[in-house]
């Protein structure tokens, strides 16, 4: 049964992609104000299970649940409405549009006369562009094509547009990737963040280092199935890569608290 | 991964100072607008071209204007809806078959306000199935809507027997081609205009609008951000159908006579390159109703224009294939400076 504590839980969940298994059995909960990191070589299932969060993919089968409350049928909007904001692998962003379209995608503002509110969307998307974004370049405005703008500052874009929109569980899937040093650094400071102000977050990163650093507690899945899960607090980083070893090789982790 | 080019951001940089509402220099920003600025010139040009061969025609009188403003918004109205189309990252060309359905749907509903609705109702069905169709089964439109076009125009031909009628006058042709303003504005002009502002209000001031633009960018994205991509294409394509059927209505009413040939192949070109020449991207994601509207009457302008210059109208074809093709030039040139 549901605890209170637990924002969410998802039991058993399977998923295949017209025959290919991709997700077997898993289960996954998420504490209230807990960062769960979330470790997997790559095909392992971790985006199939993160998109099933958001409502991007439908389980084949098993239940999820929010607050204890079962949901039926989540969609990409209903995920959002609970309090959902994900920074996909994929970035998520539309390169020919405006910085501020990107940061509104799919819940533009209305205004007067059922308008879009185009000038308070600019507004605020200036007012993240001063709080968050700091590009180094002057050039850059809200009106600017996202796709101008470099790795860095895309995953920038990305980032802020989750944080913007007040979440309960924020998703971050590779973060990190392509970024440089002390990008990283102000990635993980931002997950630390969220933990701060008592929201929850599940954490993606094929580098093993920032998972172990900013996690309360690592699910590990392999091959689409759970491998087991441990808390960072009792498992020293070289301990944990001596464990991922043997999840390659094995499926499950060594005297795993599974 | 490209290490040197992705300058990061430090965490202490300068913030940027904020702007002040929007000021002139941002109204003629190349960047922004430099598409838009591309076609008026490019209408202008032609309009001096043709104003300093033929004063007579293009300065002194107003024939010229009326007759464009009744025929270009025949092929307008489909372009600017088009627009739409082309921009989410889609294209139909079935618009030419509907034009006939709409009409022949008038004019078997018994003509009047009923046939209207019905010649109307039957072009937005159309479009419904075409969009349902495209997206319930993934075949991308550009083949469907080929498919699409000979069906319907056969089942025109079929229905008709190839057998044109006479229009009756009455409530719908007086709301449809009335001359306005002591007859110098063709009421077709006032619909385009009137097509031209709802959808432009819709393209830039509505949810669904933007929709339209984050679609045809990336489908994906759109999807995973929540927009429903699959029901915007499908009202998109309703909305061609609703246009076309309006536009085949107004040009059999416009002649007085219903012909099952109205519309056919050779009405697809000229609403395809209308929305093109307007700076439409054919990758979708971008695209503006101002820039179809423009190239629209551009384009309808060209034949006239070189008569009335006196070269021969045979050089029609030849002088509407430059233009089109150094357009699509420059605008391909433009937008390499923009996107640097």
């Amino acid at each position: 049964m549901a605890t209170t504590a637990d924002l969410l839980e998802l039991e058993h969940v399977s998923k295949s992609f017209e025959g290919v298994r991709a997700l077997e059995d898993v289960s996954l909960t998420v504490g209230a104000n807990e960062i769960v990191g979330l470790l997997g070589d790559n095909g392992a299932g971790k985006s199939t299970l993160i998109k099933i969060v958001t409502g991007f993919h439908h389980p084949d089968s098993g239940t999820i649940r929010w607050r204890g409350e079962r949901i039926q049928h989540l969609t990409v909007q209903r995920a959002r409405d609970l309090g959902v904001e994900t920074v996909y692998q994929e970035r998520a962003l539309a390169d020919q549009q405006s910085l501020w379209r990107n940061i509104f995608m799919g819940r533009e503002r209305k205004g007067r006369f059922g308008l879009l509110d185009v000038g308070g969307m600019r507004a605020e998307t200036e007012k993240l562009m001063l709080e968050f974004l700091r590009f180094t370049s002057k050039a850059v405005t809200p009106e600017s094509f996202v796709g101008t703008m470099s790795g860095g500052e895309r995953q920038g874009v990305a980032i802020a547009r989750a944080l913007h929109f007040e979440a309960e569980l924020v998703i971050l899937d590779e973060p990190t990737m392509g970024l440089s040093v002390s990008e990283t650094r102000k990635t993980l400071d931002f997950v630390r963040g969220i933990k701060d102000a008592g929201k929850s977050c599940i954490f993606i990163d094929h580098n093993i280092f920032n998972v172990h650093e900013v996690a309360d507690r690592v699910v590990v899945i392999d091959r689409g199935r759970l491998a087991g899960e441990f808390r960072p607090s009792e498992m020293s980083v070289h301990e944990l890569v001596e464990q991922l070893r043997h999840v390659a090789e094995t499926g499950t982790l060594q005297g795993a608290s599974a | 991964m490209s290490g040197v080019s992705e300058a990061p951001a430090p965490a202490r940089a300068p913030a940027p100072p904020m702007r002040e509402g929007r000021s002139l220099r941002e109204l003629f920003s190349v960047r922004r607008y430099g598409l838009q600025m591309g076609t008026v010139a490019m209408a202008l040009a032609i309009w001096t071209l043709f104003a300093i061969g033929a004063p007579q025609t293009w300065v002194h009188s107003w024939d010229i204007y009326s007759a464009l403003m009744s025929t270009v918004p025949l092929t307008g109205i489909i372009a600017l809806a088009l627009t739409l189309v082309v921009i989410a990252g889609e294209i139909d060309l079935s618009f030419a078959a509907v034009i006939a359905v709409g009409a022949w749907v008038y004019i078997a509903a018994g003509q009047g306000v009923p046939g209207l609705i019905a010649g109307l109702a039957a072009g937005l069905g159309v479009g419904l199935l075409n969009g349902a169709l495209i997206v319930a089964f993934g075949v991308p439109s550009l083949v469907l809507t080929i498919g699409t076009f000979f069906f319907w125009d056969g089942i025109v031909i079929y229905g008709t027997a190839g057998k044109g009628s006479g229009t009756s006058g009455g409530f719908v042709p007086e709301l449809l081609t009335q001359r306005l303003l002591w007859g110098r504005v063709p009421a077709e002009f006032v619909w385009m205009i009137g097509v031209a502002v709802v959808l432009w209000v819709v393209l830039n001031r509505q949810r669904f609008g933007a929709h339209i633009y984050l679609t045809g960018d990336n489908d994906q994205s759109a999807r995973m951000m929540g927009v429903r991509t699959g029901a915007v294409k499908v009202a998109i394509f309703g909305l061609v159908g609703l246009c076309a059927a309006f536009a085949g209505i107004a040009s059999t009413l416009e002649s007085n006579y219903f012909w099952p040939t109205v519309g056919g192949q050779g009405a697809i070109l000229p609403v395809v390159a209308a929305v093109f020449l307007g700076g439409t991207s054919i990758f979708g994601g971008r695209g503006t109703i101002f820039g179809t509207f423009v190239a629209a009457f551009v384009l309808g302008a060209i034949e006239p224009g070189i008569v009335s210059i006196g070269w021969t109208g045979l050089l029609t074809q030849v002088i509407y294939g430059a233009v089109l093709v150094g357009a699509l030039v420059m605008q391909s040139l433009v937008l390499r400076r923009v996107k640097r």
